[in-house]
């Protein structure tokens, strides 16, 4: 036993002193300047939409790297729009319900075409995943009509977006979990069902939580693609009340006719990409690689 | 605890291939039985058949008095060791030796009081809170031993659980297998393509080729009698020399020389011994070096040229040239491809073939020199070239 970890720690020492030594070369300052600039390049565009929330009036219209009297109320007024807040509303009922449900039934699907002998599981999967591929531009005038003939056009809380957002989100997670699903080490479930589970249990207990960074991913991309969706959005209602959030803001109004109300949008803007950065840092620690490192032979 | 019996037992995949053909198998309760055999001889198969992991396509399979081919695994109540361990990732030590008795709704403090005591058997106790990444090797071996030992079940079936140990570990965790099936006294079916492992763990061990037992018997009545060509190459190591030689009236000539037919042996050749080719079989350790072994060791004696000697400290492996074709048998050829060795060059050319004896380690024998060696004749075992059974193999003792 002693002997055995020994070795162990000796070699985790080797590694880190190695890495070490590889870091103390450094890394050349013109790749610090490129680092630089890329982060400049991609941040810049949300800088800016911060600082132009944060301007009124005629400020709107310099070009000021800081605003010249920064003021928070864009962001008050927003928050007194009742568009705004039912859209945040309906969008996070919206994201949500999308992200749950396609988790359970993308995390069903994957599981079969990962797991079960089905002919022809190439091309299912192959037909899944070009649904995501087709223009929502296509099938977005089609929909309008079917959605308005079945009664889900402009339903409260967005319920009507859900079916649609569901087409390009099972997809992308049913291609996420089935690679997820197909790496887990099939004897860990033999074992589950030997240790007397059900084969439910054996994927609820055992499969799930190995895939869960998997399930984080998917579930990321799917909430993302929900949140910021805009075609399906404005197609498929025409009131306050069941509007989305990015539907919500296109339909902002100037106190002005013809004024562009760019200050509230920068604000909203700025709002509703706050759930998103916060999503990510939140599931950015269960996406932790290697977690079924030790699960079979080292 | 309970018995297993096998009872003409099939396993067909769609595609037609017969995995495990008519098995017939009694594993007594608290027997350990070892399920030996080359690579796809279907001996996994069939343990994944006992475990309920396979579908048996026909035969009946009775566990404790029940018949249990439609029961689910977890309806058989039988605990498993993978090769790999399959241990639960995200569970520690603690959670996977319980999860089975988790499932089985027992309650918290029994199965507390179950996984303390296992791991108590397998020095895990100071481990118990760690989860597999951390864990060495033999910790995920003894991890997997503990998780079937806690459900306290009617048998155990282990899947060649040593394989992914390094040989000095394995050789201490087989003892370990051993002690622990021993003071539990559970019926254990244990899967090994390792005859060592066979030969030391067994109570009985059943010999498969090609989806068919050859042989079930305890370790020693295979190693002294086998039934055929296929069991008496397998087991042991170093392997037995197989020499072409032919049965004439009461001599049988091998390449080395003539030899007289010992009247052990001829009593035990059924239809008296006639003239016929046969393959003789002879293991290492029935040669001697005839200065060692002294004037009054009785068997044939013949010279000949080492061309290898390797020491073992307590033993020498002396390896020596016959001129001879090789012995011709579908069971050697196919031991042969599962030692990876059809290609050597002494399988099959016409420079003769090497034979190998094992000599005490007074013995003055090296490579190069001329050596003079006995023959301890009556334990020469004589086989069928064409079907490979053992012709010397003793009639069945009438009970």
């Amino acid at each position: 036993m002693e002997a055995a970890s020994v070795p162990q720690t000796q070699a985790a020492t080797r590694a880190r002193t190695k890495t070490k030594g590889t870091k103390k070369e450094g890394t050349p300052w013109w790749l610090w300047l490129a680092v630089l600039g890329i982060v400049l390049f991609c941040l810049f565009p949300f800088y800016w939409m911060v600082n132009i929330s944060l301007k009124t009036g005629p400020d709107l219209s310099g070009a000021a790297l800081a605003p010249p009297n920064p003021t928070l109320k864009n962001y008050s007024s927003i928050f007194k729009n009742p568009d705004f807040t039912n859209g945040l509303r309906n969008s996070a009922i919206v994201a949500f319900t999308v992200t749950f449900l396609s988790l359970i039934f993308g995390s069903f699907a994957a599981y079969a075409l990962a797991r079960l002998k089905v002919k022809g599981k190439f091309w299912i999967l192959a037909i899944v995943l070009s649904v995501s591929t087709f223009p929502p531009i296509a099938i977005a005038a089609p929909l309008f009509k079917l959605w308005t003939d079945i009664g889900l056009y402009d339903r409260p809380y967005g319920v009507g977006l859900i079916i649609p957002y569901l087409t390009f989100a099972l997809p992308l997670t049913v291609y996420v979990l089935t690679s997820f699903f197909r790496e887990i080490p099939k004897d860990l479930e033999e074992a589950a069902l030997v240790d007397g589970a059900t084969h439910f249990q054996a994927f609820y207990k055992v499969v799930i939580p190995l895939a869960a960074p998997g399930m984080a991913t998917a579930a990321i991309l799917t909430f993302i693609a929900a949140w910021n969706e805009f075609l399906f959005a404005i197609t498929l209602t025409s009131s306050s009340d069941a509007r989305t959030v990015p539907a919500a803001i296109a339909f902002f109004t100037g106190s002005v006719e013809h004024e562009v109300p760019l200050g509230t949008i920068s604000a909203a803007s700025v709002v509703i990409s706050i759930p998103l950065i916060l999503m990510v840092l939140f599931f950015q620690k269960r996406i932790v690689a290697g977690l079924t490192a030790g699960a079979v032979k080292g | 605890m309970a018995d297993i019996q096998l009872n003409h037992v099939w396993k067909r995949y769609p595609d037609g291939f017969e995995a495990v053909k008519d098995m017939n198998l009694d594993v007594g309760d608290g027997e350990f039985m070892i399920l030996v055999g080359p690579s796809g001889c279907g001996k996994s198969t069939a343990l994944r058949m006992i475990a309920g992991l396979e579908e048996i396509s026909e035969g009946e399979l009775v566990i404790g008095g029940e018949t249990v081919n439609e029961l689910g695994p977890r309806e058989r109540d039988i605990a498993m060791v993978f090769q790999n361990y399959a241990l639960y990732p995200h569970m520690t030590v603690r959670e996977n030796m319980g999860f089975a008795l988790k499932l089985a709704k027992t309650p918290e403090e029994e199965i507390n009081k179950k996984v303390e005591e296992a791991a108590q058997i397998l020095d895990l106790k100071q481990h118990l809170d760690r989860k597999p990444a951390n864990l060495s090797g033999g910790q995920r071996q003894r991890v997997a031993m503990g998780r079937a030992i806690v459900r306290d079940p009617k048998s155990f079936l282990m899947d060649e659980p040593l394989s992914n140990l390094d040989a000095k570990l394995r050789v201490q965790m087989r003892t370990e297998v051993a002690r622990i099936q021993a003071r539990l006294g559970t019926t254990t079916v244990y899967v090994t393509h390792d005859q060592t492992e066979a030969m030391t763990l067994g109570d009985r061990v059943a010999v498969m080729r090609a989806g068919v037992i050859q042989q079930v018997d305890t370790p020693r009545n295979l190693y002294d009698d086998p039934k055929n060509l296929f069991v008496a190459g397998f087991i042991g190591s170093p392997s037995m020399n197989f020499l072409p030689a032919r049965l004439e009236g009461d001599t049988i000539k091998l390449p080395f020389g003539d030899v007289p037919l010992p009247d052990r042996l001829r009593q035990r050749i059924e239809g008296g011994a006639g003239t016929r080719d046969v393959i003789a079989g002879i293991r290492p350790e029935h040669f001697e070096d005839a200065q060692v072994a002294g004037e009054d060791h009785t068997g044939t004696r013949f010279k000949a040229k080492v061309a290898v000697v390797e020491s073992m400290g307590s033993e020498l492996y002396v390896y020596f040239d016959v001129q001879s074709g090789p012995a011709q048998s579908d069971h050697l050829t196919e031991l042969a491809q599962d030692a990876g060795m059809e290609d050597l060059p002494s399988h099959g050319d016409d420079e003769g073939m090497q034979v190998v004896a094992r000599l005490d380690p007074a013995s003055r024998a090296h490579a190069g020199a001329e050596v003079e060696l006995v023959l301890d004749t009556d334990e020469i075992k004589l086989f069928d070239p064409a079907g490979g059974q053992n012709l010397t193999e003793p009639a069945p003792v009438a009970a």
